[in-house]
């Protein structure tokens, strides 16, 4: 495969800890679909929101130096599955298209126009999309209930995001039809659950989240599925917290994109971390085991 | 040539930042000047006279006038330069007001500015020559296109007055959105009942030709001698023939199409009388819906129709209207709620735009004028509604307030509440608009009568929550966030500029603002004439306004018209193109950009083909007189020398 | 008014220079805000909230520093964006509420003091490590900020998932990166 049509992966931190599940099915589901991930050697935090609270140069420099690692790879998309990352890498960018002398001077070298970023969801949605990932499903979903919790920052502001819409976006939507779940409305599907004030103030997680959840709930769903490592913690793992802030009983699951799309596409359990997630959805799996793939 | 210059103080408009006693003294340096001096308000009595005894005294050939914009005065002083015995055109205006004092505070750069100005005019001045306009008689007969209250309004004053009316109607019906409506506020009472009788008027005038479900196509022609060209667009039924007695719309077996006089709530068939007091009465086919047209079968509305009305073979045909004067009125049209995705308007069908509300409230709309929600038919116990969707929002490229829908939102609770006297109304507002004669009053009788509990801030977001909806909104008041659980939201949609305003505006060659809306004459003492002379604006297409409004721009646009057709002929404007035949090479490249069809080929005796320029219909825009390559087409008042006299002036 | 200000004399507490900072640093034009209230019906966060946001906007027109530095409503701004995706006046209101955590740093205020210490482990475990080392920053901050009993319930339940690590990984370019941090930062 020539090197341009591989992206650079970027997993940002989370996804070596609590979110562990989701940089294996990221990478299991891109290599089952054909798209040639090339982890960034040596990648660096990218500052989250605690670099925010000092001169805007901190974050861009933080994140810029991974675009560098990117750009000296020959590599122009930067892929993401962490919406807080997919946030800073673009302000680096912004700051690159708005002030290119300063950031090259903060990172010692310029940054290329052509490197840009995306998340993991807009990658399989244009590159892939919701047809021909329709096409390669091998254990659909036969109709099950979910709603997609796209969170905060996948698609907002517009100008940044520059994907799908900011009040009603659609791509997960269309994706988790693609391997056959049901998806009905929901309109929390941007509605902060509190971000990263879980650490600090999980009373307001409890709070925020469990309203996503009785919503869930309300739309006869029967999981909860996002693209996010904070949403799905706030989710999964504050679950308990949210059930005793809202004196009641969610057990709702919450499976990253990745994980139900690996699924679906009939890859092994263990290439997907189903096991670490806190309020367990094996119950939901389609069990029919798929068959033999012919041409192997 | 004797030039005098006159260099207007303005107050101290002019004199606040130019030294204009210095300007006056400058200018008498310049070559043919021998009479110069400061005035306080030329275009002022006294100022005016001062000019003209000038005039005599020097026995003067030129004036020049450095003062304001030549849009403001530069027909006062021409009268003022006539009166004295000159030629209109030997005056010239040097702009010292816009174009220097008021936009610069260097006194000193401007009062050389300002010298350089009135040595330009005097260089042109020097070049001027006089011209004179022919008079043609005028054509009196006056087109208005829309047929909203304000057309119907212009046309009846015009037809009462004797004028033959054309009033065009792009829709099959006449009457526009007060049609739709069901009770106007601050009075309540019916709109249907007070629109009628105007509308039944228009059908029984003589003098009135309504040409409904017509476009205008093209425009040509000038002031007092317009040619119209229209569309009328294949209705698929002889509207001769047809006498509306909807048989048709009871036997169609398509009927499930969405009803656009009803805003899309409740079904239509797809041969139908728009609504029960249509004018013209007459059935048309929506080719769209049509099972006919799908499928090629049918055709059940031609088998039963009892003087064999319906044409399936129709086909849309051009009319040719010869008009002297134009009055547009074309209305509005409301912003499309989708925009706001937080709101969920057309996701939800409980989240309704204040116009279906109107439709609902309405005896004749889907409901019969009960009150229900769309998508249960229950009746609502608690109504919010959601004012500026679409007003004041940069956002979705809105930033200006329509006008009218704090006072619509008022008419519609205190209706719900007329209807339902067990329901609860909310309002979410940013400020409440209610200048007009009662209004204010009318919006306090809501809060305090009728016990509508307003709220002040805007909605952040609406979503469903099992029957219900819940409201999401601020009250800045208390600094809190509010929700209001809701059966029905009504979203006071915003006023925007009728669909296609932009190419009718490019058509008839006038000006639409930043917003879309057509630009009047001037903002306080032109409201309803356009740049165009011929060409006067009626009602919300120059802008939001309520019905008393609209209605009283009808009446005065009306009034524009018949001071026009009050005398028999028209000066022509001399300041047209002109061909100088020894010189015009023939290539006809000023035929293809002429805007107006005013150039046409002249052949000579000796057959060599030359542009000829009919002066009636130029417009003297200038395009020929820049794209001739050997330069044979001249402007009048305008021409090469004129022009490249001010620039060497300028540059020396 | 919250904080029992219900007198307030307008031009005293007036401070031009930092409205002006606010909108040079923000980029964003307070002025254009009419107080419609969108942020506050958007704002996920306004239960919490000392000041709701339309008052913060209304506050740094008015000038008033130290009220606005001094809130809590700053520290708590989630940075969803939905105040700014909504806003009819386009102001991008969180990135204002971002610019004033900056300016509330430098000078001095500082209502959240466990945010500002979650924050600072944050950037110490960037520059240790080049990356974030999860179980070391959490043990690092429930230390500092004396919350080490909240969440505690959590524990059982990641390390049976094998959620956290308990080695940090540390990145060639370690020392790179804490240059990075020391150079744009004032906290380390």
């Amino acid at each position: 495969m020539p090197m341009s049509d591989c992206v650079a992966y970027y997993p940002g931190c989370s996804l070596e800890g609590l979110a562990v599940e989701y940089d294996v099915s990221t990478r299991a589901v891109c290599r089952a679909l054909g798209l040639t991930l090339v982890e960034l050697n040596d990648w660096n935090c990218c500052g989250s929101s605690p670099a925010s609270l000092h001169e805007p140069m901190l974050s861009a420099a933080l994140a810029g130096r991974n675009l560098l690692l990117a750009q000296e790879n020959h590599l122009n998309t930067v892929m993401t599955p962490c919406p807080g990352c997919l946030k800073a890498l673009k302000g680096a960018i912004k700051i690159r298209d708005s002030h290119p002398e300063a950031l090259a001077q903060a990172l010692g070298r310029p940054l290329s126009e052509q490197v840009h970023a995306v998340s993991v969801l807009q990658l399989l949605y244009e590159k892939v999309g919701p047809e021909a990932l329709s096409r390669a499903v091998r254990r659909g979903f036969d109709g099950l209930p979910v709603v997609p919790y796209y969170g905060c920052l996948l698609t907002r502001p517009q100008a940044v995001a520059r994907f799908d819409d900011p009040e009603n976006p659609v791509s997960m939507d269309r994706l988790l039809e693609a391997v056959g779940c049901t998806v009905p409305d929901f309109p929390f599907k941007t509605e902060c659950c509190g971000a990263t004030s879980g650490i600090t103030r999980s009373d307001i997680v409890s709070r925020l989240s469990g309203r996503i959840l009785d919503m869930a709930q309300r739309s006869g769903a029967r999981a909860i599925v996002v693209a996010c490592p904070l949403c799905q913690q706030n989710l999964d793992l504050r679950q308990a917290q949210a059930e005793k802030a809202m004196g009641t009983r969610f057990g709702i699951p919450v499976f990253y994109l990745t994980q139900v799309i690996g699924w679906a596409l009939g890859l092994p359990q263990k290439d997907l971390g189903l096991e670490k997630l806190i309020v367990p959805g094996d119950g939901l799996l389609p069990a029919r085991e798929p068959p033999e793939p012919s041409e192997s | 040539m004797r030039i005098g210059v006159f260099v207007c103080r303005c107050g101290t408009n002019i004199a606040g930042t130019v030294d204009t006693q210095a300007v006056a003294a400058g200018a008498l340096a310049s070559p043919d000047v021998v009479y110069a001096t400061e005035l306080l308000y030329t275009c002022s009595e006294p100022g005016q006279q001062e000019i003209q005894n000038a005039v005599l005294t020097h026995r003067l050939q030129g004036v020049v006038v450095a003062a304001c914009s030549p849009r403001m005065h530069e027909l006062t002083f021409r009268r003022a330069v006539e009166k004295a015995g000159l030629n209109r055109y030997l005056l010239e205006m040097a702009n010292i007001r816009e174009h220097v004092s008021w936009i610069g505070q260097d006194k000193a750069a401007n009062t050389e500015k300002a010298l350089e100005l009135v040595r330009m005019a005097v260089a042109k001045v020097r070049r001027n020559e006089p011209l004179f306009g022919s008079q043609v008689p005028l054509t009196k007969r006056v087109m208005v296109i829309g047929g909203g209250v304000a057309g119907i309004q212009a046309a009846l004053d015009c037809a009462d007055a004797g004028l033959d009316v054309v009033l065009v109607e792009r829709e099959p019906t006449i009457g526009g959105k007060m049609a739709k409506l069901d009770k106007t506020f601050p009075t309540i009472d019916c709109s249907s009942c007070i629109l009628g009788p105007k509308m039944v008027d228009v059908a029984q005038k003589e003098n009135i030709t309504l040409h409904a479900a017509t476009e205008v196509e093209s425009l040509s022609g000038t002031i007092g001698n317009f040619t119209v060209t229209l569309r009328k667009k294949a209705v698929y039924v002889d509207w001769d023939a047809c006498t509306g007695c909807g048989l048709c719309m009871e036997k169609c077996p398509s009927k499930k199409n969405p009803d656009g006089f009803n805003e899309g709530l409740g079904a239509a068939p797809a041969i139908r009388i728009p609504f029960p007091q249509a004018i013209p009465k007459k059935a048309h086919i929506d080719r769209s819906a049509c099972r006919y047209f799908s499928t090629g079968k049918c055709r059940v509305c031609q088998k039963i129709c009892p003087v064999g009305a319906v044409r399936f073979d129709m086909e849309d045909r051009q009319v040719v209207e010869h008009v002297g004067a134009i009055i547009v009125a074309t209305g509005y049209d409301l912003f499309d709620p989708a925009a706001y995705g937080e709101y969920g308007a057309g996701r939800y069908p409980d989240v309704i735009t204040a116009m279906q509300f109107e439709r609902i409230l309405s005896a004749s709309g889907p409901y019969g004028g009960h009150i229900r929600r769309p998508s249960d038919g229950r009746e609502p116990r608690d109504i919010v509604f959601v004012a500026c969707v679409g007003s004041r929002d940069k956002s979705v490229n809105r930033p200006y307030c329509s006008g009218v829908c704090c006072m619509v939102i008022a008419k519609q609770a205190i209706l719900a509440r007329d209807h339902l006297p067990e329901a609860r109304c909310y309002v979410f507002y940013m400020d409440i608009r209610a200048p007009g004669k009662n209004y204010d009053e009318f919006v306090r009788r809501a809060v305090e009568e009728y016990g509508v509990q307003y709220i002040r801030g805007r909605v952040g977001k609406i979503y469903p929550k099992g029957e219900r909806l819940v409201v999401q909104g601020a009250d800045t008041l208390l600094g809190a966030r509010v929700e209001v659980d809701a059966d029905l939201v009504v979203l006071a949609t915003g006023v925007e500029p009728s669909r296609g305003a932009r190419e009718l505006a490019e058509k008839l060659h006038i000006s639409a603002d930043t917003n879309g809306f057509f630009m009047e004459g001037h903002p306080k003492l032109k409201p309803v004439e356009t740049n165009t002379a011929g060409i006067y604006l009626a009602g919300a297409c120059q802008g939001p306004k309520d019905i008393p409004a609209s209605v009283a721009q009808g009446s005065a646009a009306a009034a524009k018209v018949l001071a026009l057709f009050a005398r028999d002929s028209i000066a022509t404007d001399p300041q047209t193109a002109h061909v100088m035949e020894k010189v015009c090479i023939g290539c006809g490249k000023c035929l293809s950009v002429c805007p107006f069809g005013a150039i046409q080929w002249k052949t000579l005796r000796d057959g060599t083909k030359k542009a000829q320029v009919l002066e009636t219909v130029c417009q003297g825009c200038g395009l020929c007189n820049a794209t001739c390559p050997p330069k044979a087409v001249q402007l009048n008042h305008f021409t090469d020398d004129q022009i490249l006299a001010q620039l060497e002036t300028l540059c020396a | 008014m919250k904080n029992g200000q219900n007198v307030l004399r307008i031009q005293e507490h007036h401070d031009c220079a930092f409205v002006r900072r606010v909108e040079q640093q923000s980029h964003q034009k307070v002025s254009q805000c009419y107080q419609c209230g969108n942020c506050t019906a958007s704002c996920a966060f306004t239960d919490d909230y000392d000041f709701p946001v339309n008052q913060i906007m209304r506050l740094i027109q008015l000038g008033r520093k130290e009220t606005v530095l001094g809130s809590r409503a700053i520290w708590l701004c989630g940075q969803c964006q939905a105040c700014t995706v909504r806003c009819p006046c386009t102001i991008d209101v969180a990135r204002v509420m971002g610019t004033l955590r900056v300016l509330a740093l430098e000078n001095g205020y500082v209502a959240d003091k466990n945010l500002r210490r979650f924050a600072d482990e944050f950037l110490r475990s960037v520059s240790l490590f080049g990356r974030v080392f999860e179980a070391g920053l959490l043990a690092a901050y429930k230390l500092r900020s004396g919350t080490v009993l909240s969440d505690m319930e959590l524990a059982p339940e990641l390390l049976k998932k094998g959620k956290l690590s308990f080695v940090p990984h540390r990145i060639g370019g370690r020392r790179e990166v804490a240059a990075l941090v020391k150079r744009f930062s004032s906290a380390l």
